[in-house]
Parts: structure tokens; C-alpha cells; sequence
């Protein structure tokens, strides 16, 4: 099939808060680009930046981001990319402050228009959205968030592309986003160039279907793939790169001379990442059906979608909520060949008897034997011959006493333990407080009225 | 014939809570029936039965050729609560692709080419077919 008219690229460039560094910049640098998204969270990191901006107010986002821009910035106004980005965290204006005071020291050659929205972090107005009725309640459990609320450490509401194409409408440069979905930094941009409407659910599915391509960076193009995975150059993968058409079809790609690989199996891997019913995923502009997605695979790393069919978005926003649920660590030793398995069972039977002894309750004792099936949940039959085995064992508590006293007692198997023990040079196990995931649903009308976009020029 | 399901499919897995999802995807067009029928959500609960504490769902996608597998309670609670090596079930894609299933030699044959880089695979009967 011919491609015809006007193309839009968007090109991916992290997938998580601690992905490759280089990505972006070979992204930028390597071939034309319209759009460089770039996604620093998951579930958990807003409550990580909670607490840091707890620590200090002028932290609570991804500060591989600014250092990143700093970087880019005279290629981005050169090749005209504009970036669209989460890295805001719970702190979208620290963001843009750090952002704005660095660029003072880089000549880009015109300002830069940085945009950031607000309004998705409901910490703030929690107690205010109970009061209104707001329950909050967990979808997994039905608990209203009351039995929980002294616990909370963050709560933010995933919100969609309408302040992004605010943002893009005013030209922004950069748009820093806060609990953005990852999905909308792509299909965000798009909405933006082919001027979909809010309502052009198979469009915006479309939009959705490339932004979950985009989401997890390098696993769209080769990284993780299982088929021929000894094939792939790996060492300077090209991230995937989103070239879409008005209609909504789109093809996914990467620069020819970069690494990775995009082909049918790349492709078809990253969409049933994390799916849940393929039917209904729900984003806060449209719900996208991927069982209708039609795949082409054009060969020379070009993989052609269409046929992506959409519904109207739903009346409710997800909201993401995380609170303290106690304390835990995790320890470990190996044990050598042979009946290196036996020794570390053995060797877990010790320490709970002295766990037991101490009189300490866990909330959870978890024992894994590393090398023996941890993974599979599956002891291999050649269990007896394992040249080593590692005794992985993790606690968790309400109090963190209780498993700052498991820490100690790791180390004294190395002596009074079984035998062909190696492996404690790493130290006691570090305590580790422990963040609970509490998914929830809002009207997103509570969210909306807030939600507010501000464009600063950088000098 | 009696071989892993690692013959004709490839597959990835994920993370939502405590519930992981294992999305399985057949080397060829003819894989994707073979899948239907072989790998039953039953089966795949049997199969982890260590792992997965609670019930296992399946979604047929055969635009992709492709089934996704959600196994609930199978993450040690999910996210940062969970004490699991794996507690955001990444390998289980990979464990998944060791269940033993009845292949008919033909499709064997067929994924076995793609496998060994003679033929590219899946997707035929459309544009892009280059195998």
C-alpha cells in the first residue's frame, strides 16, 4: 500500500525513570523527528518523589531530565523536536525551575517555551474529595480509602492528552507533565498535528495503540524479544519511532543506523505487555480495543498498524494512590556444590528457628532458592547436581524493629550455618519501607476543574 | 507431536498489582489455533500452580495470533509489597513457554523454519508479508 500524505514522528525515548541515557540523544541526533516523548514513571515512582519532596521541596521529579534537555537543548531548536514528557513527577515546577535556570548557561539560539501542567496531584485536596463524597475506594478491594487515609503518601490522577494539546497549542517547546499516562505523551501529540476530535474514539485508540508501542522504550524494537534474541544488536538499540497519518494509521520504526530491531514479533511482544482485557483498555480519552489492531510487517524494520477501533472514554479518571504498608528486607547467601540446594534449605530452617526463638512476627516470611526454580516456581530434576544455589529470604513487618533484627541475623549462618557458604560481602540487608499500590476510580469532572496549564519562556 | 510451546510461539510477560499477564503469540498463522485449543487458561493454572494462587483468565486476540493469560494473586501482593524475586512476573513468559502441548508436524515444521531465520513469520494474507 502506498504512504502517502503528511507524516508525524514520534519518537520514543525513555520507558522508565532510569532508562538508557544515550536513547534520547541518538533519537534526536540520528534522523528526522517531530516529537521525542519521554516516560519516567511507574506506579510506584510518585510515591519515591513524595517522599523526596517531603526531604525537599525542590525535588519530587526526574532530574535525569533536566541534566538530559541541558544537553539536547541547541539540537532540539536546530532540528525543531519538541518534547513531550511525565518527568514532572510531584513537582512539575521544580521541574521547570531547574529546567529554566540551566538553560541560562546554554546558548540554544532562541528561547525555549516550557510549558508544565498541574492539577493531576490530589494529595493536597484529598481530605476535601472525601468530604465531597469522593470514596475512593479500591478496585481490587472495594475498601473506601478512610480504613488507610493516615497512610497515604501520594495520590495522583492519571490524566489525558486535553492539557498537552493546550500546551502544544501554545507552542510549547517542552511540556512537562506530572501523573500524564504514558499513552498520551504519543497519541497526544498526534491529536495535536491531525487535529483529531475529543470524540474520534478509533482515532484516538489508534493514537493509544502507538503510544503503548512507544511507553517502554527499547522493548518495542528488540529489547527483550525472544525470537532470535542472539540476532539483535542490543549495545545501541534505535528506540522505537511512532510515523503516523492523519487517518490514524501509523507505522513503527526506528533509525536505520541504530541498533534494535523492529519487526511483527518486536511489535506484537510490546502490545500484550502488560494487557489486561484486550477489549477494554481504558485510558481517560477514549478506550482502545487491541483485539481489532491489524499488523503488517514491511519489512527493513517498518511494521505498518491499522484497522484500530475506539469507544468513548469512560466518565471516571483511575486515580493512583500509594501509602505506608510497613517494613521489609531481604537477605542473601549461596551455598556450593554438592547438595547446594539441601544446604540452603537447611540453612533457612536455622533461621527461622531462631526467627521463631526471638519471638518476632512477620506480616510474611518468604524463602526463594535462587538457581533451583525462584523464577519458575519449578525445582529442577537435577536439583542434587546445582553447582550452587543462593538462599534468597525476605520479611515483612508493621514494625520496623522486627525486621531491622532479621538483618542481624543473616550473617551469623556464615558461621553457625551450614556448610560452602559464600556471598555476604554486600552487608546487612538494608531496611526498606514499603509502599502499597491503591488503585481507585474518581468523576473525572473533580479532576478536570483543576487541571491548569503554564507556559514560561526560558531566557 | 508432544513439544514445549516454546516451538511455536514466543510470548511476554507483566505486572498489574498482584496480578501478572503472559501474552502468548504464535510463530505462524497456523500457530494461532494450535494455541487456542493446546493452551487453556486450565492448563496454564495447572501448570503454575506454585506461582498462581488464584484464578487465570484468557483473551483470545487472533488478529495477533496472539492469547493473553491474566494469572491473579501470583505477584506475593504486587509492587513493592511483594518479597518475590520476580514480583513483577517478567520471567513468567518465559517459564510459560516450557508447557508441553500436542503440535501437528506441519505447523512445527513451519514455526521450526521461522525459528531457524528461514522464514520471518506471522503475519500473511496481508501487504506486508515478506516471508
Amino acid at each position: 500500500m502506498a504512504e502517502s500524505g503528511r507524516k508525524v514522528r514520534v519518537a520514543s525515548g525513555q520507558g522508565f525513570w532510569g532508562d538508557w541515557q544515550e536513547a534520547p540523544k541518538l533519537q534526536v541526533q540520528h534522523g528526522p523527528i517531530d516529537y521525542l516523548m519521554l516516560d519516567y514513571l511507574a506506579e510506584i515512582t510518585m510515591s519515591i518523589m513524595q517522599k523526596q519532596r517531603q526531604r525537599d521541596p525542590s525535588a519530587g521529579y526526574a532530574r535525569d531530565f533536566v541534566d538530559l534537555v541541558l544537553e539536547l537543548a541547541p539540537d532540539l531548536v536546530e532540528r525543531g523536536v519538541r518534547i513531550l514528557t511525565n518527568a514532572g513527577g510531584v513537582n512539575p515546577e521544580a521541574c521547570r525551575e531547574a529546567l529554566v535556570e540551566g538553560l541560562r548557561d546554554v546558548d540554544t539560539g532562541r528561547r525555549l517555551r516550557i510549558a508544565t501542567v498541574h492539577g493531576d496531584g490530589l494529595m493536597e485536596r484529598l481530605d476535601d474529595l472525601l468530604a465531597e463524597g469522593h470514596e475512593l475506594r479500591n478496585m481490587e478491594t472495594g475498601e473506601p480509602l478512610s480504613s488507610i487515609r493516615d497512610r497515604v503518601y501520594s495520590a495522583n490522577a492519571y490524566i489525558g492528552a486535553a492539557p498537552l494539546l493546550e500546551a502544544l497549542g501554545h507552542e510549547a517547546d517542552i511540556v512537562i507533565t506530572g501523573r500524564s499516562t504514558d499513552t498520551a505523551l504519543t497519541y497526544g501529540a498526534l491529536a495535536h498535528e491531525f487535529g483529531w476530535a475529543a470524540d474520534d474514539w478509533d482515532r484516538l485508540a489508534a493514537g493509544v495503540v502507538a503510544g503503548h508501542i512507544n511507553e517502554c522504550g527499547a522493548q518495542a524494537a528488540g529489547g527483550n524479544t525472544l525470537l532470535d534474541w542472539r540476532g539483535v544488536d542490543l549495545v545501541r538499540p534505535g528506540y522505537p519511532i511512532i510515523e503516523a497519518s492523519a487517518d490514524g494509521t501509523f507505522v513503527v520504526t526506528k533509525h536505520p543506523d541504530l541498533g534494535g530491531r523492529v519487526t511483527w514479533a518486536t511489535v506484537t511482544e510490546q502490545l500484550v505487555y502488560e494487557m489486561g482485557d484486550p477489549k477494554e483498555y481504558i485510558t481517560p480519552d477514549c478506550v482502545a480495543d487491541f483485539s481489532s489492531i491489524r499488523l503488517a510487517d514491511l519489512g527493513d524494520d517498518r511494521v505498518r498498524i491499522h484497522g484500530v477501533r475506539g469507544g468513548p472514554r469512560t466518565d471516571r479518571l483511575k486515580v493512583s494512590i500509594a501509602y505506608h504498608a510497613g517494613w521489609k528486607a531481604t537477605g542473601t547467601l549461596t551455598y556450593a556444590w554438592p547438595d547446594a540446594l539441601d544446604k540452603a534449605r537447611r540453612a533457612d530452617e536455622v533461621l527461622r528457628g531462631r526467627l521463631d526463638d526471638l519471638g518476632l512476627s512477620f506480616d510474611e516470611i518468604r524463602t526463594e532458592f535462587v538457581g533451583a526454580g525462584a523464577c519458575s516456581g519449578r525445582v529442577p530434576e537435577f536439583a542434587a547436581e546445582l553447582p550452587e544455589v543462593e538462599l534468597r529470604i525476605g520479611v515483612r513487618a508493621a514494625d520496623r524493629e522486627s525486621v531491622e533484627r532479621f538483618t542481624r541475623e543473616i550473617a551469623p549462618l556464615i558461621l553457625a550455618g551450614p556448610p560452602s557458604v559464600t556471598g555476604f560481602a554486600a552487608g546487612r540487608p538494608r531496611v526498606q519501607e514499603v509502599m502499597a499500590y491503591w488503585p481507585a476510580l474518581i468523576d473525572r469532572e473533580a479532576v478536570e476543574r483543576d487541571l491548569r496549564v503554564e507556559v514560561v519562556e526560558a531566557a | 507431536m508432544r513439544v514445549a510451546l516454546g516451538r511455536i510461539a514466543i510470548a511476554r510477560s507483566g505486572d498489574k498489582g498482584d496480578t501478572a499477564n503472559i501474552g502468548v503469540i504464535g510463530l505462524v498463522e497456523q500457530a494461532y489455533p494450535v494455541l487456542v485449543k493446546e493452551v487453556t487458561a486450565d492448563r496454564i493454572k495447572r501448570y503454575f500452580n506454585n506461582i498462581c494462587h488464584g484464578e487465570v483468565e484468557r483473551f483470545e486476540l487472533p488478529n495477533l495470533g496472539a492469547l493473553n493469560f491474566l494469572l491473579h494473586e501470583s505477584l506475593g501482593g504486587g509492587g513493592t509489597v511483594s518479597l518475590m524475586l520476580d514480583a513483577q512476573g517478567k520471567t513468567f513468559a518465559a517459564t510459560a513457554l516450557g508447557l508441553e502441548i500436542d503440535v501437528p508436524g506441519g505447523v512445527l515444521e513451519a514455526c521450526d523454519r521461522v525459528t531457524a531465520g528461514v522464514a520471518s513469520g506471522r503475519p500473511v494474507g496481508e501487504e506486508g508479508h515478506r516471508g
